[in-house]
């Protein structure tokens, strides 16, 4: 008898929260080994089209890596992927050592703190740029917590560094929709910023700007590299060799060639599927 | 303290609020005060009449809320409307005892007619006027709740998302037309004879649902501008704008729909609610996908995306509606469609668009 109770003890025990009861926290991102993101495998394919095909990618903490690849190189999607928005048919992603990327959505990602800027700006028209900033914020995102929110002064100075750095001060108050194209893109980095990630995946980030914009938008990546991991997908062969430390080569799906830009430029592999072209 | 600073800034909202406090107070004084035949008496025929568009004023309030700043175009917010306005009238039947025509004391007359014998299960509680209440806005949110979270969970948007939100209150309008269903069928519920004690044809009685409906209208609207202005006011135009690159932001998107969409349907039921006492009657036609659909013109009348624009949208319209089937009965038709074409025609915006159109325009001068 009395053994039996001594067996239900822990069951019973007031200090036991059963397994179902705990709330999911998403692990806290372990960077042991300095590499903050690892996709391994992974193959997706619409409708019998392989837009990716046995990718295998690492990226280092802290990194700025470029991305190059003719169109249809499978670039937007592989953002796709590690962003929660396409799920792949086989292999893995992981964000750090310890979250396993395939297992969250869109959200969660977002949480987790991997940030995207898309390649057609996407800001908030009908809002200010401050507001764009605000809205962005790390934080708690759950409905009652935003109903009732208001800015701390700690927040509104996080707003006003962001604004100083993406040089759009003098634009807090206006509608993003006024913006020039050059200044919704880096109100979007600094969106991202505000996310506060680990890793940011900027899509064509200097498409349409001016040189004195790229300058710029280079100067801004620097910046962001170092605190942030960065992963640039570019066209701009110019742009990329003021950026670039480290650049990978994608073709149909797959990795061609991984290198610095004067390797890459000198691949014979790449040379015929890109460069020469 | 947050609630009185988002009024502030919304300096339209602050007059209308004033002229609709003005008005719960003078009207039914009006009408109690001044005997008939007095200058300033106003019959209760007029009273009651404002406080059924009073109501409707308060549905569109709740549809500008997720169409306007959630760009959700809900076809179906009748349904919730109608839901309110049959858990009220549940209550009033209840009310009526043995006074029906058959003089049953617990049954209400249409299910002596059908040959039940005890009151459906579902009819129980509604004696009591607070359960009856409760209903009022469990019953519109329960059907919200239940709709929106297998519709946004599925990230049905757009035109989609409209045709199932009206094939919900169509299939309400059915299922309610059916005997069976314990509602009453095709005549609804009617007869009404008095609330919480006070006989429903008595004017102080009218006087004082046509305050609650101008107090419920002012709640309602104090309680949309503070969301509106609240930081979820800015994620749900920001939904309205850019979906995806909300959720990539991190944002819960489908919780916050759900949020608002719930909230907008107990807003609609409480409007139901108010107007079903007023008018005398609820039956199925308020479920009618038509009805839906006027009250998303009322709002594109007045202004999306506003709060005011949506009141004075269901104001103008209804009076419209009303002063033109008298004046041109057999035209009225016809100016009603005019009123429609003019305001799209001239006022994209709406009628407070217009005005805020005319104000800038001023201020540049």
């Amino acid at each position: 008898m009395m053994a039996t109770l001594e067996s239900m003890h822990p069951v019973f025990s007031r200090n036991e929260v059963f397994e179902f009861l705990k709330p999911e926290v998403p692990p806290s991102l372990d960077l042991d080994r300095g590499v903050i993101l690892y996709l391994e495998g992974i193959s997706v394919s619409f409708d019998g089209f392989k837009a990716i095909n046995d990718l295998n990618l690492y990226i280092d903490d802290g990194e700025l890596r470029c991305i190059i690849g003719p169109n249809g190189a499978g670039k937007t999607t592989m953002m796709d992927i590690i962003t929660g928005k396409t799920t792949p048919d086989t292999g893995s992603a992981w964000f750090g050592q310890n979250i396993n990327l395939l297992k969250l959505d869109e959200p969660e990602i977002a949480a987790a703190g991997i940030g995207r800027k898309f390649q057609k700006p996407t800001v908030f028209e009908n809002h200010t740029t401050y507001e764009n900033l605000e809205l962005a914020m790390a934080g708690n995102k759950g409905i009652m917590a935003t109903l009732g929110a208001k800015l701390s002064s700690e927040q509104q100075d996080r707003i006003a560094e962001a604004l100083m750095l993406i040089g759009l001060v003098e634009q807090a108050k206006i509608q993003a929709g006024a913006l020039s194209h050059g200044q919704k893109q880096w109100l979007e980095i600094g969106m991202l910023l505000m996310q506060n990630p680990k890793l940011v995946l900027i899509d064509e980030p200097v498409a349409g700007m001016t040189h004195q914009e790229m300058d710029r938008t280079a100067e801004l990546l620097h910046n962001l590299a170092g605190e942030h991991s960065v992963v640039v997908v570019e066209h701009d062969m110019d742009f990329i060799r003021s950026i670039a430390q480290k650049v990978t080569v994608l073709h149909q799906g797959s990795v061609l060639a991984e290198g610095n830009m004067d390797d890459i430029q000198n691949n014979q592999k790449v040379i015929e599927v890109y460069l020469g072209g | 303290m947050s609630i009185i600073k988002s009024l502030y800034r919304d300096k339209v909202g602050m007059v209308m609020l004033t002229l609709l406090t003005l008005m719960a107070v003078i009207i039914p004084a009006c009408n109690q005060v001044f005997p008939e035949g007095h200058t300033f008496h106003i019959s209760t025929f007029t009273m009651t009449l404002l406080g059924k568009y009073l109501c409707y004023a308060l549905l569109a309030l709740s549809v500008d809320l997720v169409w306007g700043y959630l760009g959700i175009l809900s076809l179906g917010h009748g349904a919730f409307f109608g839901l309110g306005g049959y858990a009220m009238g549940m209550y009033l039947m209840r009310q009526i005892g043995d006074r029906g025509v058959y003089g049953n004391p617990l049954l209400p007359d249409f299910m002596v007619f059908l040959n039940w014998q005890e009151l459906p299960w579902f009819w129980h509680g509604f004696n009591w006027f607070a359960f009856a209440m409760l209903m009022v806005m469990l019953a519109p949110a329960a059907l919200a709740f239940i709709f929106g979270w297998f519709a946004f969970k599925s990230r049905v948007t757009g035109v989609y998302l409209s045709i199932i939100t009206q094939a919900m209150t169509y299939a309400l309008l059915l299922a309610f037309f059916r005997n069976e269903m314990g509602f009453g069928g095709n005549n609804g519920l009617t007869d009404f004879k008095d609330i919480l004690g006070f006989s429903l044809q008595n004017d102080a009685t009218k006087a004082g649902l046509f305050m609650a409906s101008a107090i419920a209208l002012i709640l309602g609207y104090i309680s949309c501008r503070y969301i509106t202005q609240s930081k979820l006011g800015r994620v749900c135009t920001a939904i309205r704008d850019q979906e995806s690159r909300v959720r990539f932001l991190g944002y819960r998107v489908e919780h916050a729909k759900l949020f608002i969409f719930t909230f907008s349907a107990v807003l609609a039921g409480i409007a139901g609610a108010l107007y079903v006492p007023q008018v005398g009657i609820i039956n199925p036609t308020e479920f009618s996908p038509l009805n839906s659909i006027e009250i998303v013109i009322w709002v594109a009348v007045g202004g999306r995306a506003t709060l005011y624009g949506a009141v004075a949208g269901a104001l103008v319209v209804n009076y419209a509606k009303s002063y033109l089937t008298a004046a041109f009965p057999d035209a009225w038709l016809f100016g009603l469609g005019a009123l429609f074409i003019l305001v799209t025609l001239f006022l994209p915006q709406g009628i407070s668009g217009g005005i805020t159109a005319l104000f800038k325009k001023k201020e540049a001068r």
